[in-house]
């Protein structure tokens, strides 16, 4: 395949170069994969231009200096209008071969839109449910609900490989972005708005994930490591966090969320149900009212919403982060 | 959520919320020590220079020679010396990045806990685009656009000195931050919600250091755009206009355009964090979405304000050099109104990742790549240009050559980042931070050595020393690579930005490398200012005429330097590149039949109204109250007085032209040259 030797090519020095995993070029989840293709794929056409005009740039410079006398000097030659032509329609071309790709791939590539694969040739089995993760950035940890496991794990992600993962994520106070390179590109997590992001791992591992979006002081420490896992270990996995104990509920999630730097790796057996719904909705502390509560008051003042919370992201496709609170609804507490 | 930080019992009529606690270099800790040195030295350094102006008795020619002049050239020239001081202070916050980056592994914590490093990224990026970057490309229009048209000014000569001021005390402000209080910690964009949860003065500094510069600038950019519309020499069409001026004209209305949409984000931020409104916080109807949309509808046009100008600089050193016309003008100057058109319509690029959906994220990457297609037709003209030429490699032509390698390169990253599947990787990376420095050194910086080492003997009659201004060139052109190169790889590692400490420690060499590059950096940039200190020294060595260069348009066709009205006569314009036209047809500059010249006083206005809006502005930072009120009056007063200043021209003598016009540094100019 002609991409697979694209990436040859390219990491080959560069892995020379670097001796490190260049995680962008092999990664090893097959969302971030197709990222990573697209961009060795539009880098390569780009390539076409851009390394004969340096070539160029050197070669004409050269030949042209000053103390060359032999070179053929023209001192009123400014304008030629098939080469104007050219130097429209070339770089034209290209983009037009650049953009296409693209098109098909932001489309394909959307973070919304919900796996019809897991690996090249692997379409999603019709019996496979997938992985749901809601994930939550505090100040400064992540927190992973697992509500098909009833289990919540601070700063450690897990998931079975070339199972189909569905993140639905939010903010608690700042703005991050969930960052696993290896597994797919990153999505933005917002207070009072929920992302979406469908992801799935290919290769078993030991992966780094962080925060790529600056949110402060604690910024630099928000790690987690995120384990593609045999289905086996996985179970494994669960149970030791079932059996490990500890409720996340109301008040376990305050004093979650206070401020704190470089947080070590923690679960808990099982979690308050709705609590991911309430973060997201903005109604942790008792004076606040949810925003799903809110909304009706405001539809009602005329404001026509759909999907008022947000909260019901398994539907299709939502095309943006909504924000659905309004001023005016949510002071009537 | 908008708690003050002290307590309100602790603030003071007088002093507003500054304490002495407010001073960090009273602080007892490490941080503080090194501000405590740095202060000391700063003061010393200053008492010096102070010292020696008072012994020389140099403050009344300051005053009325550089100060209160509303001379374009004057200014012009002042918006270089501010840019350069805040270079060497942006620059400096850089090296304590890289030192940083380079030894916090591990257990090693580095030497700045995360609060200060974080401030020291925001006054990096911030410094480095609104005083350095702003201030060159404002001065270099400055100095060059009037000669450039024939014109003895801007249309409105003391906006132009206010222009400055303001640009000045929003530099004094930020300054002032590294002494006073602290600074803002939320990036060089001033996100929320770190912007709004942060509490102190940092991020009101920040506001109110930016909204004096930006109306600054936003006068600068009405001032131009008057200026070429209205003032070009007779027979200068648009069409003949020299391309540098064209470049200044699109920056102007990118300018225009663009600067009061961030001046209305930064207030409505400042609303949010004075009064308690809600447009960007999290709860109550905020949206910290706006805010990001809001403030790269001002940022992305923002770069093109910088490299627009640039473009314009490498157009006319590229034809000087290869003796040769530019190829393609119509084609440059359609490119150069694409681009700027254009660069109001890729601002979403830069988040993708906010999750717009994939009809909006494609359509933002499809205009931010077409704006590549004009782009390249820029590097072919050039290329063309030189193509049939007798290329000179003097340092602008060196610098001109740098570009052409580095800004390619660059661009094409460019590319890969507006490819929106592929952001979703590369976002925020390090390979991020290696691409626009890899434009913003490789097109801004090197034009802006392009264009000094260019245009200096046309200011000051002396040519920059070469060797110094070559190794100055490669300093850079090496340490670029060294400390931006490690940055790409880390970027394809996945390694992400403004991480004060890694815990990976297979990372420390490229920080290493990556730090040895910003020392040769350094050095290029001491070589640029020991080039400066030689030169003068041997300017009799180096003394030239009015053409040193055997240059294309008018700026060359006057003296070096000018006189204060310019051009005694306003040439007549027939052709493009119009002082090469005037020499192939063997002009003979006149040198007799003077006139009196209509030229505008200087005025004191500027400086009053430029100092007390920064007091203003200190007040509202502190919550000083009765000083912001007190000078906002004052503003308020001086700009009426202004109005009743009858005193704003005068006449200089024909005698006096006459005797200049006989006595001037021509030489060349005067001669028609060779053609």
């Amino acid at each position: 395949m002609t991409v697979k030797r694209l990436r040859g090519l390219l990491l080959l020095p560069l892995a020379l170069l670097s001796g490190c995993h260049l995680a962008l070029l092999d990664p090893a989840g097959d969302v971030a994969r197709q990222q990573s293709d697209m961009m060795i794929v539009t880098t390569a056409i780009i390539s076409l231009i851009v390394v004969p005009v340096l070539v160029a740039v050197g070669v004409i410079a050269w030949r042209y200096r000053a103390s060359n006398k032999q070179a053929h000097y023209d001192a009123h030659w400014d304008h030629s209008p098939s080469l104007e032509l050219l130097v429209w329609a070339a770089p034209l071309l290209i983009i037009i071969a650049v953009g296409a790709i693209t098109w098909i791939g932001t489309h394909q590539l959307d973070p919304y839109r919900p796996l019809t694969r897991v690996a090249p040739g692997q379409p999603v089995a019709a019996d496979v449910k997938p992985l749901e993760v809601d994930v939550v950035s505090l100040r400064w940890k992540w927190l992973f609900f697992y509500p098909q496991y009833g289990i919540a794990t601070v700063n450690q992600l897990a998931a079975p490989v070339n199972r189909p993962i569905d993140f639905k994520l939010t903010g608690d106070a700042m703005m991050d972005a969930f960052s696993v390179p290896e597994l797919a590109g990153m999505i933005y997590t917002m207070p009072g708005m929920q992302t979406v992001l469908h992801a799935v791992i290919n290769k078993p591992g030991h992966y780094r994930g962080f925060s790529a979006n600056y949110s402060g002081a604690g910024f630099t420490d928000m790690r987690f490591t995120f384990d593609g896992l045999s289905q086996q270990d996985f179970d494994q996995w669960i149970a030791k966090a079932r059996a490990a104990g500890g409720t996340l509920d109301l008040q376990a999630y305050q004093k979650l969320r206070q401020p704190q730097r470089d947080v070590p790796a923690s679960s808990f057996a099982s979690f308050e149900p709705d609590l991911f719904t309430r973060i997201l909705d903005r109604c942790i502390d008792a004076s606040q009212t949810c925003m799903a509560e809110a909304m009706p008051a405001a539809a009602h003042g005329g404001e026509a919403m759909q999907d008022m919370s947000g909260t019901h992201g398994d539907h299709a496709a939502p095309t943006a982060a909504e924000k659905p609170a309004s001023t005016q609804a949510a002071e009537t507490h | 959520m908008l708690e003050p930080t002290t307590h309100p019992a602790a603030r003071s009529f007088l002093f507003g919320r500054l304490t002495l606690d407010s001073l960090p270099f009273l602080q007892p800790d490490l941080e503080g020590r090194i501000v405590l040195v740095t202060f000391i030295a700063v003061c010393l350094g200053g008492l010096a220079i102070l010292g020696l102006i008072t012994k020389k008795r140099l403050w009344g020619y300051l005053w009325n020679e550089w100060f209160t002049s509303v001379d374009h050239k004057k200014l012009g020239i002042m918006y270089m010396i501010l840019g350069t001081v805040m270079l060497l202070r942006g620059f400096a916050d850089a090296l304590m990045m890289r030192a940083q980056q380079a030894i916090a592994f591990g257990p090693n914590m580095g030497y700045l806990p995360p609060e200060h490093y974080d401030q020291i990224f925001t006054a990096h990026g911030s410094i480095m685009i609104f005083f350095v970057a702003m201030a060159y490309i404002v001065g270099l229009i400055n100095y060059v656009m009037p000669l450039q048209i024939g014109s003895r000014d801007v249309a409105f000569p003391f906006l132009n000195n206010l222009s400055f001021w303001f640009t000045f005390w929003g530099a004094i402000t930020f300054m002032v931050s590294l002494f006073v209080g602290s600074f803002s910690t939320a990036g060089w964009l001033g996100y929320p919600p770190v912007s709004e949860l942060q509490q102190g003065p940092g991020v009101d500094y920040y506001i109110w250091g930016l909204q004096l510069s930006g109306v600054g600038t936003l006068l600068s950019g009405v001032n131009f755009v008057v200026t070429i519309i209205k003032m070009r020499a007779p027979g200068m069409t648009m069409m003949k206009m020299p391309v540098f001026t064209w470049t200044s004209l699109c920056t102007s209305g990118l300018i225009i355009a663009t600067f009061p949409v961030l001046t209305a984000t930064l207030f409505l931020l400042s609303l949010d964090r004075y009064i308690g409104t809600h447009f960007f916080t999290s709860d109550f109807g905020g949206n910290v979405m706006m805010y990001i949309n809001l403030i790269w509808v001002w940022g992305h046009p923002e770069v093109y304000i910088l490299i627009l100008p640039i473009f314009g600089i490498y157009s006319e050193i590229v034809p000087t050099f290869s003796g040769k016309p530019l190829f393609g003008y119509s084609s440059m100057v359609y490119a150069t109104c694409a681009i700027m058109i254009l660069s109001y319509l890729v601002w979403l690029h830069h988040f993708f990742t906010m999750g717009s959906g994939a009809d909006v994220n494609s359509f933002f990457s499809l205009t931010t790549m077409i704006i590549s297609i004009p782009t390249g037709v820029k590097i072919f003209n050039w290329l063309f240009t030189m193509y049939r030429g007798r290329v000179q490699f003097t340092v602008p032509m060196l610098w001109t050559m740098g570009f052409l390698f580095t800004f390619t390169i660059g661009g094409m990253t460019g590319v890969m980042l507006s490819v929106a599947p592929a952001d979703f990787l590369l976002h925020n990376s390090l390979f991020l931070i290696a691409h626009f420095h890899n434009v913003i050194i490789g097109g801004v910086v090197f034009g802006v050595f392009a264009g000094v080492n260019y245009w200096f003997p046309k200011a000051f009659g002396f040519k920059l020393d070469e060797s110094w201004g070559r190794a100055s060139f490669w300093f850079w052109q090496i340490g670029f690579w060294l400390a931006f190169g490690p940055l790409y790889i880390m970027g394809l590692m996945g390694v992400t930005r403004r991480l004060s400490h890694f815990d990976n420690p297979a990372l420390q060499p490229y920080f290493i490398v990556a730090a040895v590059g910003a020392g040769l950096i350094a050095l290029g940039i001491a070589s640029f200012i020991i080039q400066i200190g030689v030169s003068i020294l041997r300017r009799k060595q180096y003394a030239v005429g009015g053409d040193p260069w055997n240059g294309r348009t008018l700026e060359w066709a006057t003296s070096s330097p000018p006189p204060a009205y310019n051009f005694a006569f306003v040439p007549n314009v027939h052709e493009r590149d119009a002082w090469m036209d005037m020499k192939r047809h063997g002009y003979r500059r006149p040198l007799e039949g003077f006139n009196d010249i209509h030229m505008p006083s200087n005025t004191a206005s500027g400086v009053i109204i430029g100092t007390l809006s920064f007091l203003c502005c200190f007040g509202l930072i502190w919550y000083i109250w009765w000083l912001a009120v007190a000078s906002f009056v004052g503003v308020i007063v001086a700009s009426i007085a202004h109005t009743f200043n009858y005193h704003r021209d005068y006449h200089i003598p024909k005698a006096e032209v006459d005797s200049f016009e006989h006595s001037g540094n021509w030489q060349d100019a005067a001669q028609g040259a060779n053609a």
